[in-house]
Formats: structure tokens, C-alpha cells, sequence
């Protein structure tokens, strides 16, 4: 594999994600969830987020997805944990973007967009 | 010699670098390349010959109705339809498929029945859903067996006098099996159901013969079978078109108007309305001459070997699962994989990065991929150009996958 393929598509940070994710699993308890398909390709996401006092307390997910949408759900999950929910609910693809480092195709951007927006649903609901 | 020496030469999209290597094309069942011939021959139409069709009584309006109907007898031979009434010129084959369910489903009754199957394309499932919607219609479908060929025992239960259609791939576009048309239409007809056969991924490798394949309709795409995007082909066999109630109006398809009825054209023009695909009719001629001289028998014997070379190889790497039938058996020009760890989308991606093009996803065939249990496959798919050296360019990076993630 070209050296390319290790620092463009898929960042050390995606690799990372989605061989160890932190956040992948079940929420017992959570006060929250949502789930959403990528048309494209049938990845499936489910946020589930725990409420706690206005604060998001923990946020776990689950789902069958390619490696950019996996690292993604982790990361978004990571950058929502223990903040005021309204602030969570603001969180943007771009705030992932920034922490995954990678040089994101547009058709694979719905694969990055997909747990932010799937969070965002959780989170009004 | 293989084929691809052949023909190589001939598509200049071949001579592309994609991220540092050459490209390896192996998407043609989603859409083919054009060989020079046909990219020249609709440009060559535009500069010389362009005008609309039927209507006008000019010079090049003459020129371009003579080569829009001669692309239909171009087809009718083709595909040994029995005239060229029988050949509609269509958008492509979901529009076929489009306008058949649309035009039958307007005489379903309640409690009849439209039976497709478990590999359909969502183009030969959706359309029978919204025929079926509203009327009191029901869709059943025959389940896919264990080695990726149709369930036919359980078609004897599943076909009844209810069933009005029967509508089926001929070529699998995910798992390649090539299903038995004569012999699920000759069954169709028994019970006084119309067969329709979704053609998309046989026309463009597979010698066609209208008058010996037994089913009612039969659809294809030109962008498959190496001409252009936005033409395809509905056939309907004579009576089974003549009974087709046009469901689209508009020019051409009319033969007199007035402010409250109109009467219909003759076929095939009465189901085309509106201005058609001519540059694209020029286009799918050339293509056709192309495979012709080429021979759809060599077409065919050449895209099977690659297709059971890569059936055998693949299943050789650790961690990699190839669909549908056994190596040995006659399928079409499509392989689809897994490789355990990775998802579809990832394994094509990092495939991109060696310059080779495949399929992933759940190919528009979200059932099939529930019975497998998956979310989707990649999928190698093959044409003329392929080379067997393409295959082992293929088995090698595949090979190398899943260290990368």
C-alpha cells in the first residue's frame, strides 16, 4: 500500500478509532437515542447519550459502519461527552474533522456527517 | 490470446493514472467504459447530423430520424426480437422496468399477486411496490437458496392463479447467477402471469435471443454494454407491448389531439413520448457494432473465465468470503466479496488508492444483502478490456488489505 493510503484517506486517527474505539457499546441507563442509514451504502449508526442536569453524562454508540463513520461516531461521542447538551447538540462534521486529520472525499463526507447529525437527533429528542 | 488484447487500445479512459498507478477498471456491471468508436460516433452526430426527430421535414431532421431507427433495427437484430415494433427505446432499464409496472399495474384487481425475487435490483422490487400500492395488490418473492441460485421448489408454492407478473433478473447484478428465464417464463405462463426480466447485467455479455428467451418483456441499459448513459431498451414480445396502455403522454405518441382525448401512435413510438435519446441511439449502434464484431460468444467466454478466475482466487486469501455460485458454474461477469474486519466502502477505498475501481455497497439490492446477513460487498464486476493480469492486480492488493486498517 502506497504511503499515501496511510496519511490521506485514512488519517493514523481513523486507523486508531476504528481498531480501538473508546466509545463503541451499549448506554444502560441512557436518557436518549437515535438511529440513522447512510443511503449511500446502508452503514447504520445509533447514538445513545445519557442526560444528566442539562449535561450530557455519557454518550456510548453502536452500528455496522465503514471505518471513517466508526472513527467518526467515536470522536463525535468523545467531543460531546460531559458538556452543557446545548453546546453538544451545536457540535458540527467540522468540529470531527478537525480530530480525525484526514483528506475526506466529498462522498465519503455523509460517512463522517452521519453521527454528528444521528447525535444531534438524539439529543432533541 | 485474450479478448482484452484486442480491445484495450480501443477505450481511451484505460490510458488514466489514478493515484499513481494504472487504472484498473473493474465497476463495467455498474457502467462500462466507451470504446473511441462510440464517444465518435455521438460527436460526430452532434457536429454533422443533429436535428430533432420525425417531425421535421428538413435535411438533417431526415438524417437523424434514419439513424434513431436504425439504432432499433440495430437492436432488433441484436437481440432477435421478431420486427422492430417490438423494440421501445427507453432512458435505461430502471426506466423499462418503470413503465411496464407502471402500465400493468393499472389493470391489477385486489388479491392479485406480482412475485419477484429475493436478488432483485431495487429497480425490479420498488416499481412492483408502487404498482402494487393502493389496489389491494400484493408483492411476493422467491427466496434465494443457499448457493445463490433461486429457491425453485419454493416457486411452486409461491406461483398461483393470482399471480399476475413475475418479474426477475436475468443476470444477477450482486451474486451473478444467471437465472433460467425460458424455463421461469414458460412457468409464469402456465398460471397466465406476464414475465418480465430485467436484462441490465445479460445484454451487455450474453448472446440474446428475444424469441428463444420465452419471457413477455426484457430491459437493458445502453451505459453497461458499452454506449452512453440516458438510452436503454424495453422489448416487449408483440401482443404483450400492443396490450400496454401508454401511461405517458406527450409529442409523438399520439396520432391525433384533441382538447379532451387523444388517439394513440402506433408501436414502438406510442410508448415514447416526448423527444428521444438520439444522440445516445447513435451512440448505442456504434457500441453494438462494436460488440458484434467482437462476437457475443467470445464476449461472453472471455468475461465467465474472468469471472471464474476471480471466484477462485479470491476465496484463497485468509479473511475473504466471495458470494453466490460455486466457481464452476456458469455466472455473469460479477464477483462479489467480503474481507472480514473491513467494511465495503473501506476495502474500495483503499483499493482506489492501487488505481483499481470497484463496486461496494449494497448494490441496490438491500433484501439479498439481509439474507446474507451483511450490510454489503465489494464487488469486482468485468468487461471486454479486462485482462486476466487485471484479476491478479486485484487478488494481490485484496491480498494486502487487511494489514491497512
Amino acid at each position: 500500500m502506497t504511503p499515501a493510503a496511510r496519511t490521506g484517506l485514512y488519517s493514523e486517527t481513523i486507523r486508531e478509532r476504528w481498531r480501538q474505539p473508546r466509545f463503541r457499546g451499549e448506554l444502560p441507563g441512557a436518557t436518549a437515542q437515535a438511529e440513522d442509514v447512510n443511503p449511500l451504502c446502508g452503514d447504520r449508526v445509533r447514538m445513545m447519550v445519557r442526560v444528566h442536569d442539562g449535561a450530557v453524562d455519557a454518550v456510548r454508540f453502536t452500528g455496522d459502519s465503514c471505518a471513517i463513520c466508526a472513527a467518526s461516531a467515536d470522536v463525535t461521542a468523545e467531543l460531546s461527552e460531559g458538556r452543557p447538551a446545548a453546546a453538544a447538540a451545536r457540535l458540527t462534521t467540522e468540529d470531527v474533522l478537525a480530530v480525525l486529520q484526514a483528506d475526506i472525499r466529498p462522498t465519503r463526507m455523509r460517512c463522517v456527517a452521519l453521527p454528528v447529525s444521528v447525535l444531534q437527533e438524539a439529543l432533541r429528542s | 490470446m485474450t479478448l482484452d488484447t484486442r480491445t484495450r487500445g480501443d477505450f481511451p479512459i484505460l490510458e488514466r493514472i489514478v493515484n499513481g498507478h494504472r487504472l484498473v477498471y473493474l465497476d463495467s456491471a455498474a457502467s462500462s467504459q466507451k470504446p473511441r468508436t462510440v464517444i465518435e460516433a455521438m460527436s460526430q452526430y452532434y457536429a454533422t447530423s443533429h436535428a430533432n426527430v420525425h417531425r421535421s421535414i428538413h435535411t438533417l431532421g431526415e438524417e437523424a430520424t434514419a439513424l434513431y431507427e436504425a439504432a432499433r433495427d440495430r437492436v432488433q437484430r441484436f437481440i432477435g426480437a421478431a420486427s422492430r415494433e417490438e423494440v421501445v427505446f427507453t432512458r435505461g432499464t430502471t426506466d423499462g422496468l418503470n413503465l411496464v409496472a407502471d402500465a400493468l399495474g393499472r389493470t391489477l384487481r385486489p388479491g392479485d399477486e406480482i412475485l419477484i425475487t429475493d436478488m432483485e435490483h431495487h429497480s425490479n422490487i420498488v416499481p412492483w411496490q408502487m404498482a402494487a400500492r393502493d389496489r389491494g395488490v400484493t408483492v411476493r418473492s422467491i427466496p434465494v437458496a443457499g448457493d445463490g441460485r433461486l429457491d425453485l421448489d419454493a416457486l411452486d408454492r409461491l406461483l398461483s392463479p393470482r399471480t399476475r407478473v413475475l418479474a426477475f433478473a436475468h443476470v444477477s447484478n450482486v451474486l451473478g447467477t444467471v437465472n433460467p428465464v425460458a424455463q421461469l417464463s414458460a412457468r409464469a405462463r402456465q398460471v397466465g402471469a406476464v414475465s418480465v426480466v430485467d436484462g441490465a447485467q445479460a445484454a451487455p455479455h450474453l448472446p440474446l435471443d428475444m424469441s428463444g428467451l420465452g419471457c413477455d418483456f426484457y430491459t437493458f441499459s445502453g451505459h453497461k454494454m458499452l454506449g452512453p448513459t440516458g438510452i436503454g431498451v424495453l422489448w416487449g414480445r408483440g401482443e404483450a407491448l400492443e396490450a400496454l396502455e401508454p401511461t405517458r403522454g406527450g409529442g409523438e405518441m399520439i396520432k391525433e389531439v384533441w382538447i379532451d382525448h387523444a388517439r394513440w401512435n402506433d408501436l414502438p413510438w406510442r410508448l415514447e413520448p416526448g423527444t428521444p435519446p438520439i444522440a445516445e441511439a447513435v451512440g448505442l449502434t456504434a457500441a453494438i457494432e462494436y460488440l458484434e464484431k467482437l462476437g457475443m460468444a467470445r464476449v461472453a467466454e472471455h468475461e465467465r473465465a474472468l469471472a471464474r478466475q476471480t471466484a477462485e482466487i479470491l476465496p484463497s486469501i485468509p479473511g475473504v468470503t466471495v458470494y453466490g455460485p460455486p466457481a464452476s458454474v456458469e455466472r455473469g461477469a460479477v464477483v462479489a466479496f467480503s474481507v472480514q474486519g473491513l467494511h465495503p466502502h473501506d476495502v474500495a477505498a483503499l483499493l482506489d488508492q492501487e488505481g483499481i475501481a470497484v463496486r461496494a455497497g449494497h448494490h441496490c439490492a438491500q433484501p439479498l444483502m439481509r439474507f446474507y446477513g451483511i450490510t454489503g460487498t465489494a464487488r469486482a464486476s468485468f468487461s471486454v478490456y479486462n485482462s486476466p493480469e487485471d484479476v491478479s492486480i486485484l487478488a494481490h492488493a485484496v491480498a494486502a488489505l487487511r494489514t491497512q486498517l
